[in-house]
């Protein structure tokens, strides 16, 4: 497992944590995703969380929505890295696709999470 | 209407400004002053994901920003001017004067900054730069949304 892409949820307040502690109580996988949350930091700090939580390896970044400052720190990493993609939009369903898919690099990983992700996303 | 909300905030464009702020004050455009977003198309773009597009966003330097102050305060809309950090807004102050009025809306922590409010840390010296400000003529408090109640810089010490 250790080419397996990290999951790294970036999200405001406590969702990020809360969406990891769920999608790690589903599957029962512990310690597959890293939660980072925005509170109480600048750009610059948000973006050391990020970049601490993504480390060495390749990466997919979740964040809860296409804007503001877990984005932009979101974003900075996915461009100094070839190794790391990121999904916005984050739902639980594409965070419990990827703990099935994690040996895909990030960037099939990131667009089958997407496609997932979009999928739940119903109307009944 | 003149520019209604000169804003310190150190995470610039986000929800706080863009659905607290500018559905409140009814924006028009946001000016956000920053010299390194003004010089990074890379940053400008994702900075306009995150702007409805009934409100305009514009980037400048404090240069521009003095260059282009009587064109935006004459526009007949409501706008919003955000910089990222105390110095710039200080220095945008006394380059395209008057601003009536400076918002602490999110300047977060970092080593030497003491926590005056939750969403508001100073150093020493930034606080002493406020308070230069307000000598000056230009009133300061902190309010991180349109809610909540003003505090002034006095109770910021």
């Amino acid at each position: 497992m250790s080419d397996a892409s990290r999951g790294v949820v970036v999200a405001h307040g406590v969702l990020a944590q809360a969406l990891v502690d769920e999608a790690e109580r589903i599957t029962g996988q512990r310690g597959a995703l890293v939660a980072v949350s925005n509170s109480g930091g600048d750009r610059a700090e948000i973006e050391r969380r990020v970049e601490a939580a993504v480390g060495d390896g390749p990466a997919v970044i979740f964040v809860d929505m296409p804007c503001g400052s877990c984005f932009i720190a979101s974003m900075r990493m996915e461009r100094e890295r070839k190794d790391v993609r990121v999904v916005t939009g984050t739902n639980l369903p594409m965070l419990l696709d990827f703990l099935s898919h994690q040996a895909m690099p990030p960037v099939e990983g990131a667009a089958r999470a997407a496609s997932k992700g979009h999928d739940a996303i119903r109307h009944p | 209407m003149p520019i209604v909300l000169y804003r310190v905030d150190d995470r610039l464009v986000h929800g706080q400004v863009v659905i607290g702020w500018g559905k409140q004050l009814s924006a028009a455009f946001i000016v956000l002053v920053d010299e390194a977003v003004a010089s990074s198309e890379w940053e400008q773009d994702l900075y306009r994901m995150g702007v409805p597009p009934e409100i305009e966003l514009h980037f400048a330097t404090v240069a521009d920003f003095a260059r282009r102050a009587a064109h935006w305060r004459a526009d007949s809309r409501t706008g919003i001017v955000i910089t990222a950090d105390i110095g710039t807004m200080a220095a945008l102050c006394r380059a395209a004067p008057p601003v009536p009025q400076v918002n602490l809306g999110g300047v977060h922590h970092k080593p030497g900054r003491r926590e005056r409010l939750p969403y508001v840390y100073l150093t020493d010296e930034e606080f002493l730069a406020l308070e230069q400000l307000a000598r000056e003529g230009t009133e300061v408090r902190a309010q991180d949304m349109p809610g909540t109640v003003p505090v002034p810089l006095a109770s910021l010490r």
